[in-house]
């Protein structure tokens, strides 16, 4: 019984890609198999073989790669086999969507923008069966109307860009079920969205696994939709999967040590708040009055629309303070300014409205030769650590940048013994200023990118999004640092973020913005514990919590939420 | 944390930092045959137009040996391997002397339009606005002539019609310079527009840098990556424009300087009278010149993409397994080797593997 179930086995599969600096194992020895109705997750960071893995199923190896070991393919009926890593290519394209289907990560991307949504799932159902015009076209209706698209009979022949990222992921959905396999693989299927979009989308994948039946295999790095949707969790870490549970039994009861430390690397909210009640409490008298490093009172950021057309107004009608020494977290989705707001107190962003003062400076309507000397006192660490460095220079050289323009040092020679002090703060090894950024992880390079920041003790310091593109346990030890150092130097920062859990570990005061407007602010006790504004709640209740009976509860609470709107 | 036991990434041999050779030792099966090719006949070209004083057994202008005058369209022979031309010069001679010709012409025009182009480029594109819109106006409208009319009419007004050996090689250059800005102009310009949307490039501007320091030491660097391929690209096309402009006259004398296009000029009443030398061996030249450059370009723009290289497969299940980032320090030992400055690094999840980020 339980054989003719399983829609997938894989085993012993080995991957070997060939590069320029020879050949490159991604997954070794791996054996895996899904069931109908089940979840399985493939859980790991950056590089551990997890997306390899599951292109594999579907044959969508690249030339480069050769495969070992086989991918027994079952269809739904349970009436045909088929090895993917040997079968030939004309009989590869009758499974891949018959037998099994793709989510992609990036729903904007796998959508075709010339092309109605209609036409893309009507495009699948007639390669794969003699099926006419007419009944395809109730079919992918059909299929719309079960993945939660509001009057499909009309958004059938709408194109792409007329949908929000969350029903775009929808119709991606839609079009890998219409023709109904029985297995869906997702990779990183909601890493693109924005949280409160996440929650619908997994709760759309766990209704085609009971509605539909099928067997999926999710592809995330991220151990909170892991608690909320699988049945089972493989973790994978160089290639090998180091570790095979249930979902229950892994986030009660882990057993290896890599999964140990990848669970205890998840950040939790709540975890900051007693830390943040400490740091109100050390505070001298009078901190509250003094001279605030920030200001912003009613603060408008208007980008120029085209031709006479009405500009797009990001940030609208926003007040809040950043007080020497304090962090402020500004949360909030994409779109909402958050990014605007920090490019504008850096000066890379022009004020269209209200008043923006930082340290003591009108930013409304400053000329950039009367701001310049102010840079010496801003930070800025960027969100993607692949593109913040220049990659001709080594690493000495760009973490110099600052004390060279402002003229502390004649080159970056005659600064490497201060870029070796900064290079040991960020505890990076000093012989790592020799290497280019590329020769450095992700990880690394966002501590570099710290060490750059503070080479001029600035008294503000703006962290763009400073850990999403970073892996969770890379994250959280870039989040340590930063503690660390922002006790050590003691600035002001404003620390950007989409992750509540993130905000709360590091952020003083958390300011929570939706649509170019402020919601909240508050502690992080008072937003994350008793949040008032209800986008705030909706946003909380959102986030996915690594442990699936808690999870269970929040969906629960989730669901009372949207039902209340 | 990190540790010190963490091994040095090993500095890459200089063979392997080297342009062209790094390529070279990188490429396999037809593409290394193309490179082979191209690099063997662009050296034979070079070499010749170094050493053409040293192996041409006369003078380019010359026409009597110590027998007296060579003679008018003599058959190849033991004197004149090649046969002599119309106007009584030794083909070989004259062949081997316009590989010299069209090596400085390359060199001049294309250094000339390189630095004019690339600093117009640069500079259009970072600042952008008014002066962006007047030069990317401009180059259009050079692009909209034909690149050999406009050729003609700056040759015609560099050189007034007389010509002295540099004189004409500085008029035929400098027409071709004048074709070839635009092109550098447009890649810099397109380049440096992506590079300033860069996050290294910003946080050069949230440290208060300098406009002059973001240029040329964030941007410019970054830039001219392309640069190579172009270069090698505009020397074939150098030659083809020289060859034309000698072919309708408005090259270089032939007693100022040996000129495949003049030569071919002069052979075509020869051609119908059954003198086939003549015209053949300069004609060939020209080929062969082109050929091995093109080839030479060509290939290096294969190999500067990682989905256009080739490569060798690899035996199943070969290779080590790449570290994750959750060691410390990380692993790239296994990131793309190409050539720093000629390719992107971040190209490498075309293939599915993530051991770079």
């Amino acid at each position: 019984m339980s054989t003719t179930n399983t829609v997938v086995s894989i085993e012993r599969l080995g991957v070997s890609f060939s590069t320029d600096a020879g050949a490159v194992k991604a997954v070794d020895d791996v054996t895996l198999s899904v069931e109908r109705g089940e979840v399985l997750a493939i859980v790991g960071e950056s590089g551990s073989g997890k997306t390899v893995t599951a292109k594999t199923i579907l044959g969508l190896l690249p030339e480069t790669a050769t495969a070992s070991g086989a991918v027994i393919l079952s269809n739904k009926a349970g009436t045909g086999k088929h090895d993917i890593v040997s079968v030939s290519k004309r009989k590869l394209r009758d499974i891949r969507g018959a037998d099994v289907a793709m989510v992609f990560q990036e729903p904007s991307t796998a959508l075709n923008p010339v092309y109605t949504v209609g036409w893309q799932i009507i495009e699948g159902l007639r390669a794969h069966s003699e099926i006419s015009k007419k009944d395809a076209r109730a079919k992918a209706i059909d299929v719309l109307r079960r993945v939660g698209i509001p009057d499909p009979e009309t958004r059938i022949d709408h194109y792409p860009h007329q949908f929000s990222g969350g029903q775009k992921q929808r119709i991606v959905i839609a079009m890998a079920l219409v023709l109904d396999p029985g297995l869906i693989v997702a990779d990183e299927p909601t890493t693109a969205l924005d949280v409160t979009v996440q929650a619908e989308i997994l709760d759309l994948l766990r209704r085609c696994r009971d509605e539909f039946d099928m067997g999926i295999v999710l592809i995330t790095h991220n151990m909170g939709v892991v608690a909320d949707l699988a049945d089972r969790v493989a973790v994978m870490y160089q290639g090998k999967v180091v570790e095979q549970a249930t979902a229950e039994q892994l986030f009660a009861d882990p057993q290896d040590d890599y999964t140990k430390a990848l669970l205890a690397a998840v950040p939790y909210v709540g975890t900051g708040t007693a830390k943040t009640a400490a740091r109100a409490a050390a505070r001298p008298e009078g901190w509250a009055e003094g001279t605030p490093v920030v200001e912003a009172k009613g603060l408008e950021i208007a980008y120029p629309g085209r031709f006479g057309r009405q500009g797009f107004r990001a940030v609208n009608g926003v007040d809040f303070v950043i007080r020497p020494g304090e962090v402020l977290g500004l949360v909030g989705e994409s779109g909402s300014g958050k990014t605007t707001i920090g490019r504008a107190i850096a000066g890379l962003t022009k004020v269209t409205g209200g008043s923006l003062s930082v340290l003591g400076h009108e930013m409304n309507g400053i000329r950039e030769r009367e701001f310049r000397q102010v840079r010496s006192r801003i930070g800025f660490v960027f969100q993607d650590p692949a593109s913040s460095f220049n990659p001709l220079l080594t690493i000495a050289e760009c973490v110099a940048e600052p004390l060279v323009v402002h003229g502390r040092a004649q080159n970056a020679a005659d600064a490497r013994h201060r870029v070796d002090e900064l290079l040991e703060a960020v505890q990076l090894p000093r012989a790592y200023g020799d290497r280019y950024p590329h020769e450095l992880s992700g990880g690394q390079r966002q501590r570099a990118s710290l060490a750059r920041a503070l080479a001029l003790e600035p008294e503000l310091l703006i962290a763009d999004e400073p850990t999403s593109a970073l892996d969770v346990s890379v994250q959280a030890r870039v989040l340590e640092l930063f503690d660390e150092l922002q006790r050590e130097f003691g600035f002001a920062s404003l620390f950007i973020s989409h992750d509540l859990a993130v905000v709360d570990l590091l952020a003083d005061r958390i300011a929570v913005l939706y649509r170019g407007e402020l919601v909240e602010e508050g502690t992080g006790a008072e937003v994350l514990g008793a949040p008032r504004d209800p986008y705030t709640q909706r946003l909380l209740a959102s986030l996915p919590v690594p442990d699936p009976g808690a999870q269970a509860e929040r969906r629960e609470e989730l669901r009372r939420l949207r039902e209340a709107d | 944390m990190t540790t010190a036991s963490i091994p040095a990434v090993p500095k890459r041999r200089l063979r392997d930092r080297l342009p062209v050779v790094h390529q070279l030792r990188q490429s396999v099966g037809l593409q290394r045959g193309m490179l082979v090719a191209g690099l063997v006949i662009t050296a034979l070209f070079v070499l010749t137009a170094l050493l053409a004083p040293v192996i041409s057994p006369y003078g380019f202008a010359q026409l009597r040996g110590p027998d007296g005058r060579f003679g008018a369209q003599q058959p190849p022979s033991a004197e004149h391997l090649l046969g002599t031309t119309s106007g009584g010069f030794d083909v070989l001679s004259r062949v081997l002397w316009g590989a010299q010709t069209a090596l400085f012409v390359i060199i001049v025009a294309v250094v000339c339009s390189l630095f004019i182009g690339v600093l117009l480029g640069l500079v259009s594109g970072y600042f952008g606005g008014w002066f962006d819109r007047v030069l990317v106006v401009v180059c259009d409208a050079i692009y909209a002539f034909p690149s050999l009319l406009l050729a003609i009419s700056l040759s015609i007004v560099i050189s007034g019609g007389q010509s002295s050996l540099w004189g004409g090689i500085l008029a035929a250059a400098l027409s071709i310079t004048v074709v070839f800005i635009p092109q550098y102009f447009r890649v810099i310009r397109a380049e440096t527009v992506r590079i300033k949307a860069e996050s290294y490039v910003e946080s050069a501007k949230v440290l208060g840098a300098p406009h002059a320091r973001i240029m040329f030491r964030h941007v410019l660097r970054n830039a001219t990556r392309t640069l190579p391929l172009i270069f090698t690209l505009n020397a074939s096309e150098a030659i083809l424009t020289l060859a034309g402009l000698g072919f309708l006259g408005f090259g270089i004398e032939p007693t100022a300087a040996a000129e495949w296009g003049y030569d071919l000029n002069k052979a075509v009443a020869d051609v119908t009278s059954g003198i086939w030398w003549t015209a053949l061996f300069p004609g060939l030249a020209i080929v062969l010149a082109v050929l091995g450059i093109t080839l030479v370009g060509e290939s290096l723009n294969d190999l500067a993409d990682p989905r256009l290289r080739g490569r060798r497969r690899v035996a199943q299940s070969a290779g080590e397994v790449a570290e994750t980032s959750v060691v410390p320090g990380g692993t790239l030992v296994a990131g793309p080797g190409g050539l720093r400055g000629l390719e992107d690094e971040a190209t490498f999840d075309e293939h599915g593997i993530e051991v770079e980020r």
